[in-house]
């Protein structure tokens, strides 16, 4: 794959009158990991279900993997992992059967799934679990879980959907760990948080305020371009202009 | 294909996981089949008559003793007025009245035809046409015997009622003895199948679309193709097997008679049965929640059913409704297990209904396949 990750040109989505995403345009660079801030209902998850082809986006264009989202959005789901807002295994099912089920879609063969089973569960510590329903274990590995089923087939993106809502701090440090490991492997990471303080792990950061992206950059580069010490800052600054910090 | 086998293999465990659903699929069709077809039954077993005989001689007496005779009829009471008659009928005393009036045999062996009036309650349509029919049958029986041993009515053109001088005889083929429960079974078979097969399906995807792990099979390169064929196979299967134990009850338990091939009669379900599933995975594709689902499942399924001859004859539907019924997959379905398992019709006579079930399969699951969206426009 040459060219970036992602490449997002002037992406737009209305819904009748209302525009969720506004002309946003942005890149993400292969291993890079990408931070996606806003309020709620900034219109970060409506520019991720485009990305990911879930949603046709209104104008605008964007390129996943070197693919276009709207018209090869087939080649784009080869290439990309996903892991929604809402946890979206099979609670029914048990640990392994998950993983079989995922990497049988994604056509790896049965010796790779056993064999990225088997790394996946030593990874986050779950071997013993393997035959536990899903429903069974705490949220924590579940989301774990979730990540590494994300990344099963090796996906040149990866999208995490605030991937650590409702998780203990160690976990979440422990996953952020995780999403280090993918991009040193070379998987770059679109991910949405609310959590400021995970917003300092990324390489780059874009704030999203009513649909645009008001600041975009290093999180450094965005305190420095606010003249604020903090992100936190930042996004009270950016949130609400008028107040004083 | 491997995608599908996968797919496949997740279902099952679903299933077969959730103890309430292998139930659902498996132990109340069985248990509806055996009490349903005891219970629901067009077999009247006997009807309470009330006998006004203002005749009082020995024909008149030798009618009633002929219904008597027939187990259909017990007589409650005997009177020779018409007095009382209607507060009988609305008590519920009786459900029948026969008056045999004054004059009888003299009319009889003079005219060669005397009237006799039957009163039924009618409330419930299906059963008194049944015990016309076989009042009638009685009445008719008796004519005959009356005109071989009364002398006077020798050589005439005899007939008691309202008088056919043809010498009527219904022969019953197919189902000499009239037993409802080869007429019901059959029936029952067939709803308990298309309700099962059409509720599961239908509420399944929208059951992963409210869970959101629909979200996550839509974001894999698995084609809608695939996607549909993987929730059609399953179900497919386990209906198939309700249907095989249906058919082995109706056999064993009710003797449902079996006169054509077997394997025809599976050829039909199989085509059938994707009909069927094929429409369940469309209502899928057009709710958003598993009530919708249901709400749309059953509507389908009434009028399906109420529309398909299996408990209403089509003949009598007004014409609009009998072209309507064409367009009714348990219709043709139905036809085709009567005419199969009761007449033992040959593929010759099925072939036309098959074959328009099987393109009625493919509209629909085309539809499905066409109405799921991986993506929202």
């Amino acid at each position: 794959m040459s060219g970036p990750a992602i490449d997002a040109r002037a992406l737009t989505r209305r819904f009748g009158t209302f525009t969720a995403v506004d002309g946003i345009s942005f890149q993400v660079e292969r291993g890079e990991v990408f931070g996606f801030l806003g309020a709620n209902g900034a219109g970060k998850t409506t520019a991720m279900r485009m990305l990911i082809g879930l949603l046709a986006p209104s104008s605008g264009s964007a390129t996943v993997a070197g693919y276009d989202v709207a018209t090869q959005a087939e080649q784009v789901r080869r290439r990309i992992g996903y892991m929604s807002q809402r946890f979206s295994l099979y609670e029914d099912l048990t640990v392994r059967e998950n993983i079989t089920l995922f990497g049988g879609i994604y056509g790896l063969s049965n010796r790779d799934i056993a064999e990225r089973t088997g790394q996946i569960l030593s990874r986050i510590g779950l071997q013993r679990a393997a035959r536990e329903l899903v429903r069974e274990i705490p949220l924590g590995w579940k989301q774990q879980l979730a990540f590494c089923v994300a990344l099963l087939h090796r996906p040149a993106v990866v999208f995490l959907d605030e991937p650590t809502g409702g998780v203990d701090p160690i976990t979440r440090r422990r996953f952020w760990e995780l999403i280090y490991e993918a991009g040193a492997e070379g998987t770059s990471v679109l991910v949405t948080t609310h959590y400021l303080d995970e917003a300092e792990y990324c390489n780059r950061i874009s704030i999203m305020m009513d649909g645009a992206i008001a600041a975009m950059g290093t999180p450094s580069d965005v305190r420095r371009g606010l003249g604020a010490a903090t992100l936190d800052e930042v996004f009270l600054r950016l949130t609400r202009p008028g107040a004083a910090v | 294909m491997r995608t599908i086998f996968f797919l496949v293999r997740k279902e099952f465990l679903q299933i077969f996981r959730d103890r309430t659903t292998v139930l659902q699929i498996f132990l109340i069709p069985v248990v509806q089949l055996l009490v349903l077809a005891n219970a629901a039954t067009f077999d009247l077993k006997q009807t309470r008559l009330l006998v006004v005989d203002e005749d009082r001689t020995t024909v008149s007496s030798g009618l009633v003793q002929r219904l008597e005779g027939g187990r259909q009829f017990r007589v409650v009471r005997r009177t020779s007025s018409g007095a009382g008659v209607e507060q009988a009928l609305l008590d519920g005393e009786v459900t029948a009245v026969l008056h045999i009036p004054r004059r009888f045999e003299q009319d009889l062996v003079r005219h060669h035809r005397a009237p006799v009036q039957l009163i039924l309650n009618a409330e419930e349509g299906a059963a008194v046409g049944i015990v016309q029919s076989s009042a009638a049958a009685i009445l008719e029986a008796y004519a005959g015997e009356l005109e071989r041993t009364l002398p006077v009515m020798r050589g005439s053109s005899s007939a008691m009622m309202p008088a056919a001088p043809l010498d009527l005889r219904a022969q019953r083929w197919f189902n000499p003895t009239r037993n409802y429960k080869h007429y019901m079974v059959p029936a029952l078979m067939v709803s308990l199948t298309t309700i099962i097969g059409l509720l599961l399906t239908a509420q399944n995807i929208t059951r992963e679309n409210e869970l959101g792990t629909l979200e996550q099979l839509n974001v894999t390169p698995m084609t809608k193709v695939q996607f549909i064929a993987a929730k059609l196979i399953p179900f497919w299967l386990l209906s198939l097997v309700i249907f095989g134990l249906g058919l082995t009850i109706g056999k064993t338990v009710f003797d449902i008679p079996m006169r054509g091939s077997l394997p025809l009669v599976v050829l039909a379900v199989m085509v059938y049965l994707i009909v069927v599933l094929g429409l369940g995975l469309w209502i899928s594709t057009v709710t958003r929640t598993q009530q919708q689902a249901m709400f749309v499942a059953f509507f389908v399924i009434l009028i399906f059913l109420l529309m398909s001859g299996l408990f209403t004859p089509l003949e009598s539907m007004p014409r609009w409704a009998q072209l309507a019924a064409e367009a009714n997959p348990v219709k043709h379905f139905v036809f085709i297990m009567r005419a199969v398992l009761v007449r033992g019709a040959g593929l010759e006579t099925v072939a036309g209904p098959i074959l328009g079930l099987a393109a009625g399969g493919a509209a629909v699951l085309t539809l499905a396949v066409l109405r799921y969206r991986k993506s929202a426009a």
